[in-house]
């Protein structure tokens, strides 16, 4: 029988580069990449995400999303049913009918992408090929795409990497000839992006394209010139997909705390050859608001044990940020996957020693949690009030990806994130 | 394939973790991918349970599929046998495993489990969440109680004299709408009609508990959408006959007290009594004349809505326009239902017709879902929630029953409370010009609406009224909408009208000016329309 469950612990993992490392299978309590399309959609402004699924992706979709704000949000479900696996319906010619009578509805959509799911993928639905169909059938109005963001396939945050990757085939390709270009990938909110512009813009780094960008119609152009800046670290087939078109990576830590957006910008300045005492210049007053900001959460944060359970693939550099900057203490890093060359700058800053796990066991993961009682842990939605209830101090996850928490500006609204529960408990007598 | 935006109803095994959760010493293995771990939320989040729902997940993922998903299975159950140590054990599949076809069953049958092992087939692609929950509970309660049934036939003896009748309370779950506070109000009822409680199930029940099902007199039915097939099925092994009357406004909880009064032979009088509801005398004081003939729209899961439907009538004089269910399973109820009030119900599973029904009839008040709370706040109607699917804040931390006669006074008050908040915008329009006091200040009740966040920024940050739906003032001086132009003066004069009827003015006159090809809406026009809707 194959290592199914449980079979391989975090225990006795493997240490290198001063970190212990181990990896466990098991029941995994992690959101599968459909949620994405909860702040892709938000972001893109003219797209829509359409599942092709069950009616458990649908009922996910509105429960992760906890708040239905947007009475016609741009996404929604086609739901699968016993018609479409009987063969009684042709389940393209329903895609195609589903798909039309969207498009009618809302003209505005100039992108949609058509999302495959675990029942898409197992009934084996081309999405591919239905997208290439509906986009030469609604062409030029409309462009149709596919990924996936199944439960099989994809993580959480891993999502955003599939929808990303989708993209980069059709971005707009820059000749030999053509000047260098800055591409930040991964999705931030708008403020934060304003944010970083004038910082590169104030370094002279003027061609700065942000990705996703915030209509369809703005999509950035790659050529060989072009280099990039992850500003997420769960972007594994985006980034491999850029650089078959040429594009490089600039190496760095993510831009989470005051000093994870220094080496981040720093990186970016030293690939475009800024003059050094340009670049502090420019970074140095927000750099230092930064670090007064911080100051006050220190105190609050220093020498408390924090416990990550896997979720967002953003654990290790928050992890950094927590550990290096505000002097917290890492029980455990647990993260669903680690990409060792994106965040590779994050782990060499992790203090040697720290057990970061891959994968999830969920049971034996818990075990260690209250083994360990950390004063802080990181979870989902799922385990967040049980662990409270069992006399622990939990933030939740899902909290970190919503929140604008990149950058300088963000980064004592990232620390005050963990401050608050523990601040909480302390008021709390009764 | 049929295009969905918001679900009333979840998939049917999230109906089956309604049970496994309710119940105590029970463990469902669920065959399914990561994602469909999100359900645990619902328990932990919405309804602020402080205890993860009693489910193991396999969390199977593509690379296994060509593999050994059957072995991941047994794993998952085994372990999970010796971990939570379960009375009984429930097996079944999700959508996708559904798909796979590893037959859960047959795989923790293979196991040889020391517990009862109850195998549910929940068809995904067809079914949805209440008749998960019917099923599972149904299953898990032949598993338990078909060992103690009696021979066929059986005819149950007459209760020895000088004996208390018992009865079971069948029907609440987890996240249920207000289950937890309707037992308590149904037991306290059943207290002052000296019948005990033999066994509330699924809600608190084990699987031992369920065993002893048979040795009640009788059942008590409070939610027909989980616990009719096991009524139906206990009437027949146990010879039980079951309590038709949901106590849900006081005309049903006087009927019903008189049914069990009736069956058992006891006295109502002290249960009767225990009930000079404030809500009776509320509605008849001159205060709440204003709600005579408000407009109500009425849907919800087919228990709520029918028992909504009826104290609107006719414990709060409202009219009731429009009644509608997402229990497909139960639309001839809700059809028979509607016909007392001489309109056609609306039996949907689809958000968007709800919304285009409740537009139609312009109600002043909706009475559903978290989905029409939803509804009508974009067309700035109020609402009160009736019937699940409900949301965190439905999840009261005081005792706030829906059955009996407590319960009819929370619905007294949860109802009017919305019209009430209408009234003191009266107040708004009184003191209108002063610089406190204009159109674009919210009511006070909705709180002050924080400035927009950024777009990624959490949902829960951002104003729950999306701008579109507050703003009806059009910038241009004559503006064009669906036909009909506005005159200046006509645009004027539907200022002077308080805001929060103005829409609805704003609609009626346009509706008006195109079923008489008006073009041009004058302020005659406007007086026109007026007249010709005014009741
Ligand atoms: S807006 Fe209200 S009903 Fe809707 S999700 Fe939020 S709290 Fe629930
Ligand atoms: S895990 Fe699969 S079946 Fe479940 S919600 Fe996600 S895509 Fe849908």
């Amino acid at each position: 029988m194959s290592a199914a469950t449980g079979n391989c612990t975090a225990e006795g993992g493997v240490s290198r580069g001063n970190l212990r490392y181990s990896a466990e299978r098991g029941q995994r309590e992690v959101f599968c990449g459909l949620t994405g399309i909860i702040w892709l959609h938000r972001k893109i402004q003219d797209a829509f995400f359409l599942v092709v699924g069950s009616r458990t992706c649908a009922h996910l979709m509105q429960s992760a999303a906890g708040v239905m704000i947007f009475a016609e949000p741009r996404f929604a479900t086609a739901i699968i049913d016993e018609r479409d696996l009987a063969g009684l319906a042709d389940a393209n010619v329903e895609l195609d009918r589903v798909v039309t009578q969207l498009l009618e509805r809302r003209p505005d959509i100039k992108l949609l992408f058509l999302v495959g799911s675990c029942p898409s993928e197992v009934i084996k639905l081309d999405l591919s090929r239905a997208a290439l169909r509906l986009s030469s059938r609604f062409s030029p109005q409309v462009r149709v795409l596919n990924y996936s963001g199944s439960g099989i396939e994809t993580t959480f945050t891993q999502g955003e990497d599939a929808c990303l990757a989708s993209l980069v085939p059709g971005l707009p390709r820059l000749g030999e000839e053509a000047a260098p270009n800055l591409l930040i990938v991964g999705a931030l909110a708008d403020v934060v992006e304003d944010q970083m512009r004038r910082l590169f813009d104030e370094m002279g780094i003027a061609d700065v394209q942000f990705f996703p960008p915030r209509r369809s119609t703005l999509l950035p152009a790659v050529g060989a010139r072009t280099r990039y800046l992850l500003a997420q670290p769960f972007l594994a087939d985006t980034a491999r997909a850029l650089e078959e078109l040429g594009a490089r990576r600039i190496a760095a830590t993510f831009p989470l705390g005051a000093e994870g957006t220094a080496s981040w910008l720093k990186a970016a300045a030293e690939a475009w050859a800024v003059d050094p005492s340009l670049y502090r210049r420019v970074t140095q007053p927000a750099y230092e608001r930064a670090q007064r900001a911080l100051s006050r959460y220190r105190d609050l944060l220093a020498g408390k044990r924090i416990f990550f359970f896997p979720d967002s693939q953003l654990e290790v550099p928050l992890a950094r940020f927590l550990s290096a900057e505000m002097g917290m203490e890492l029980v455990e890093v647990g993260t669903p996957y680690l990409h060792r060359a994106h965040l590779s700058a994050d782990l060499d800053l992790l203090p040697p020693g720290t057990r970061v796990v891959e994968g999830q066991h969920v049971e034996n993961q818990l075990d260690r949690c209250h083994a360990a009682k950390p004063d802080l842990v990181v979870c989902g939605l799922g385990l967040a009030n049980p662990l409270e209830a069992q006399g622990l101090t939990t933030k939740w996850s899902i909290e970190l990806v919503f929140t604008p928490i990149q950058g300088f500006n963000q980064a004592a609204d990232l620390a005050e994130l963990f401050a608050r529960p523990l601040v909480r408990r302390t008021r709390l007598v009764a | 394939m049929q295009l969905t935006v918001w679900t009333y109803e979840g998939p049917p095994h999230v109906g089956a973790m309604r049970i496994a959760t309710a119940m105590t010493d029970v463990h469902y293995v669920l065959h399914a991918p990561q994602g469909d771990t999100y359900a645990d939320l619902l328990f932990t989040m919405i309804e602020r349970l402080p205890r993860r729902p009693p489910v193991t997940y396999t969390t199977f993922q593509a690379r296994d599929l060509g593999g050994d998903t059957a072995g991941l299975f047994q794993n998952a159950a085994r372990e999970a046998f010796e971990r939570f140590k379960p009375q009984a054990m429930l097996v079944g599949a999700s959508c996708t495993a559904e798909l796979i076809q590893d037959d859960p069953g047959g795989l923790a049958r293979a196991l040889r489990l020391p517990i009862p092992v109850v195998q549910l087939e929940l068809p995904s692609y067809q079914k949805k969440e209440n008749w998960g929950a019917a099923e599972t509970f149904y299953q898990i309660v032949r598993a338990m109680a078909a060992p103690q049934a009696p021979p066929p036939g059986f005819k149950r003896p007459p209760r020895a004299p000088g004996t208390r009748a018992s009865c079971n309370i069948l029907g609440p779950t987890a996240l249920g709408f207000r289950h937890r506070d309707d037992v308590q109000a149904v037991k306290l009822m059943l207290a002052d009609l000296d019948v005990d409680v033999h066994v509330v199930a699924p809600l608190g029940a084990s699987p031992g508990d369920l065993a002893r099902l048979g040795e009640a007199d009788f059942n008590v039915l409070l939610y027909p959408e989980t616990g009719s097939l096991v009524a139906q099925w206990l009437g027949r092994t146990f010879d039980q006959k079951t309590i038709k009357s949901i106590p849900i406004g006081l005309g049903a909880t006087r009927e019903f007290i008189a049914e069990i009064a009736q069956l058992t032979g006891v006295d109502p009088g002290r249960a009767l009594h225990g009930a000079p509801s404030n809500s009776s005398w509320y509605s008849h004081s001159v205060d709440s004349t204003y709600l005579t003939g408000k407009r109500v729209f009425v849907f919800g899961d087919a228990t709520h809505a029918v028992a909504a439907a009826r104290i609107a009538a006719q414990e709060l004089g409202f009219t009731v326009v429009g009644l509608g269910t997402y229990s497909r399973e139960f639309a001839r109820e809700v059809r028979e239902a509607a016909k007392l009030y001489g309109i056609e119900a609306l039996i949907t599973d689809d958000y968007l017709a709800v919304e285009a029904k409740v537009a139609e009839l312009q109600p002043e008040l909706v009475l559903g879902t978290q989905m029409e709370r939803h509804i009508a706040k974009r067309l700035g109607v109020p609402c009160a929630v009736i019937s699940a699917p409900v949301h965190v804040q439905d999840f009261p931390a005081r005792y706030s029953p829906q059955m009996g006669f407590e319960g009819a006074n929370v619905i007294f008050d949860t109802w009017v409370h919305p019209l009430m908040m209408g009234l003191e915008e009266h107040l708004l329009t009184m003191f209108r010009g002063d610089f406190e006091f204009h159109d674009a200040a919210p009511a006070s009740h909705l709180g002050f609406t924080a400035a927009p966040r950024d777009q990624t920024a959490a949902p829960a940050a951002q104003p729950a009224v999306p701008a579109e739906a507050v703003s009806d003032r059009p910038s241009a001086p004559v503006s064009a909408t669906a036909g009909a132009l506005w005159a200046v003066d006509a645009e004027k004069e539907l200022g002077k009208i308080p805001f929060f009827v103005r829409g609805k003015a704003r609609r009626n006159t346009e509706r008006f000016a195109a079923d008489n090809a008006v073009a041009l809406i004058t302020v005659e026009t406007l007086y026109d329309a007026k007249a010709h809707f005014s009741r």
